[in-house]
């Protein structure tokens, strides 16, 4: 990643102009959601929303059901019970298809990349552009990612380089062109920065406040607590499966965030004893 | 142990190796298919050399290569089973049911129903041969996909009961004659294309050739893309043209032998007195040739083969991406059965008949085809044209080590040797790419 990325307008303006009719209406709700595995409640009844250009960041300890909750939105593993509403309307998404048909793109943490085949193929994979007569349109699509790419990281060179050959900054924009070619309304981003470096971070910071201004809702999933301050309006904080609470950022401190994460419990149920045992 | 007095070992020259690399890479050329063609060239002109040149007669030529021709068929759809991390061993089993099933047909079922010879049995029989093919297939990919059963396991079923199947087919005894218009199929000096016509096939693949790469290189330009340094296309244009022109001269260089033209004169009336006939291309190279492209098309431009790659190099992602990987799993056994049934075909056609025990064995060969031909096992590698060149490179070592008086255990030694030298480099250059 390098520069900060520019606005194409084309990809933008659509969302920006949902974003601003449907502003009463949260674009993402997910109402008491469950997953379980096995016996284990992964997801255990919850409920978090999300608002056109907001942040929500999600954050917990490791097996919070941070993750979960978002492999239930974005249709890579279906919730047992509970709702999902898109734009106010109940949407059924089983399968990854289903999300990415309404809007829903997703960076996963593993970057879910196929190693062996080169950029455009891994951009458009899936959803390739073919020719008139059915066979795959390499070159509109190679056309297609370098467009993405000049916007997202003008670096980018090795379109046709097997992706396993790239660096991890270089692969981790081509997971990000991919969210965001389609003209996603809504983003999960896995921990987008767990395998960058501080340049590679900051960048994917800029593009993050980008796609907000541009109207996009995006989930924020990531252990790096001041990652989740600095860009989010709200953060929901999960525990065992469950939502300690959501908070508005302007109303809680950075140390109040860790102490839900820690105790599992909210701002005002912690008691001096609590926060004075994380202090050491 | 390295004493002191030793020399520092000797090193190539690193400009020469590096010029040549650049070359490769310049021209966007398959280096490892490159190197299969040097390999294969280096075993026919050793053992040419080591037979004083009697071993690249035309018709020891055209032999090997139609004998390879049921492996390379096969083994042209075992490198995307390999590819999207599954194996099939049934496929000698699938395809002796399908030689079977056109030798029962033709021989048993024809003579008291259409008769034999007609104009349109042999089709028949080859339709019907290809649907059970297919629905074998079907029957071994949904087990797999939609069941979630070990590939090697379900193929392992399949390997044993298909072949208990032949038996059942053909009443254990083996069945011969095919149709005469059948038997065209296996090649031979009369299942050739002849002179003409095989000149005729060489225009038109350079044509072929010709045409897409001008296509190729118009459609990058148009996108402002990077294109080959012309030199490079030309060179391409050259080489391509050249292989096609020898394989049609080598093929036009077998003539009919003497006996067979005595029965074609006195079938016709003539003397036989300055009769001479070129064979031209064997049948059995042409339906290879028509598989391999059909299938390197299949894989390359169509979805279907984007995504057996992209299930291979990370099946998660691929489900993630929402393909239906199940089905496109399944199609991968479907395409196979297909194959087997055009090699039972060719197979059946050279015998003119069906043994019960044909086919067997040739997983084996079928897989280290694929895996010479640089099919990785850790899924996501491998080309079709590699494998048609890992089957010749075997039977060329085979043929010629049997011409040279080789018993059939020893050459086996060899193959393994070969099979194993070809993974070892691969793993040695990919870590070195990487």
């Amino acid at each position: 990643m390098s520069n900060q990325p520019i606005p194409d307008p084309a990809a933008t303006s659509m969302p920006a102009a949902m974003a601003a009719s449907h502003a009463s209406v949260p674009l993402v709700e997910m109402r008491h959601i469950n997953v379980a595995f096995g016996g284990v409640k992964a997801v255990d009844d919850v409920s978090v929303d999300l608002r056109p250009g907001e942040v929500v960041g999600l954050v917990g300890g490791n097996g919070a059901g941070k993750s979960t909750l978002m492999r239930a939105l974005s249709g890579a593993h279906k919730a047992d019970t509970g709702e999902i509403l898109v734009d106010g309307s109940p949407m059924s998404i089983t399968n990854p298809r289903d999300a990415k048909a309404i809007g829903i793109e997703t960076i996963y943490q593993t970057l879910a990349l196929a190693d062996n085949i080169d950029a455009p193929a891994n951009l458009f994979l899936g959803r390739e552009m073919l020719t008139p007569v059915g066979s795959l349109d390499d070159s509109a699509m190679e056309s297609a990612t370098r467009k993405v790419m000049g916007r997202l990281n003008p670096n980018f060179k090795r379109f046709r380089a097997p992706v396993r050959n790239l660096s991890g900054g270089q692969r981790q924009s081509v997971a990000i062109a991919r969210a965001v070619h389609f003209n996603a309304r809504i983003l999960i981003m896995d921990e987008p920065t767990a395998a960058l470096g501080p340049a590679e971070t900051a960048q994917v910071r800029d593009l993050i406040r980008q796609l907000k201004s541009e109207g996009l809702g995006i989930f924020l999933v990531s252990h790096d607590i001041h990652d989740v301050f600095d860009l989010a309006e709200r953060v929901t904080v999960m525990y065992h499966g469950k939502v300690v609470a959501t908070v508005d950022k302007a109303a809680v401190s950075v140390d109040e965030i860790l102490g839900m994460i820690i105790l599992g419990k909210p701002p005002s149920t912690q008691t001096s004893a609590d926060l004075a045992a994380i202090q050491h | 142990m390295s004493g002191t007095a030793v020399a520092a070992p000797e090193r190539q020259n690193p400009g020469v190796r590096a010029r040549l690399g650049d070359l490769v890479r310049v021209a966007e050329l398959d280096g490892r298919l490159l190197g299969m063609i040097l390999t294969l060239i280096l075993i026919e002109v050793g053992f040419g050399i080591y037979t004083g040149g009697q071993i690249l007669s035309p018709v020891n030529l055209l032999t090997f290569a139609t004998q390879a021709v049921e492996i390379a068929i096969i083994a042209t759809g075992m490198v995307l089973v390999i590819v999207s991390r599954n194996i099939d061993l049934s496929v000698g089993s699938v395809l002796a049911v399908c030689a079977m099933t056109y030798a029962v047909l033709m021989h048993e079922i024809y003579p008291t129903t259409i008769g034999v010879d007609t104009p349109y049995g042999w089709l028949l029989a080859l339709a019907i041969g290809i649907g059970i093919g297919c629905v074998l297939g079907a029957i071994q990919g949904f087990l797999i996909a939609y069941v979630n059963i070990p590939s090697f396991v379900v193929t392992l079923g399949g390997l044993l009961a298909f072949r208990g199947l032949v038996f059942d087919i053909s009443g254990g005894s083996t069945q011969a004659p095919d149709d005469k218009a059948f038997v065209v199929l296996g090649g031979g000096a009369l299942g050739s294309l002849g002179g003409t016509l095989s000149w005729a096939l060489g225009a038109l693949l350079i044509a072929v050739i010709l045409a897409y790469l001008t296509y190729n290189r118009r459609r990058r330009r148009k996108f402002g893309f990077p294109v080959r340094p012309l030199w490079a296309e030309v060179l391409i244009a050259i080489g391509g043209s050249l292989i096609v022109l020898g394989g049609v001269y080598v093929s036009n260089a077998y003539h009919w032998p003497r006996g067979l033209i005595q029965q074609y004169a006195a079938a016709h009336n003539i003397s036989p007195n300055g009769l001479d006939f070129e064979a031209g291309v064997p049948w059995p190279a042409v339906i290879l040739l028509a598989v391999t492209v059909a299938i390197t098309f299949l894989a390359t431009k169509r979805k279907f083969g984007r995504y057996v790659y992209a299930i291979g190099g990370n099946p998660e992602a691929a489900e993630l991406g929402g393909i239906n990987t199940r089905w496109t799993i399944m199609r991968i056994y479907i395409l196979m059965g297909f194959l087997c049934a055009i090699s039972a075909a060719i197979a059946s056609a050279q015998i003119n008949g069906a043994t019960n025990d044909l086919g067997g064995g040739y997983e084996l060969l079928v897989i280290s085809a694929a895996v010479i031909g640089g099919t990785s096992f850790a899924g996501g590698i491998g080309t079709i044209p590699g494998a048609v060149l890992g089957a010749i490179v075997i039977y060329a070592l085979r043929y010629n080590l049997q011409y040279i008086g080789l018993a059939s255990n020893n050459q086996d030694i060899v193959i393994a040797i070969v099979l194993v030298l070809a993974v070892a480099f691969d793993t040695f250059s990919r870590r070195r790419a990487t």
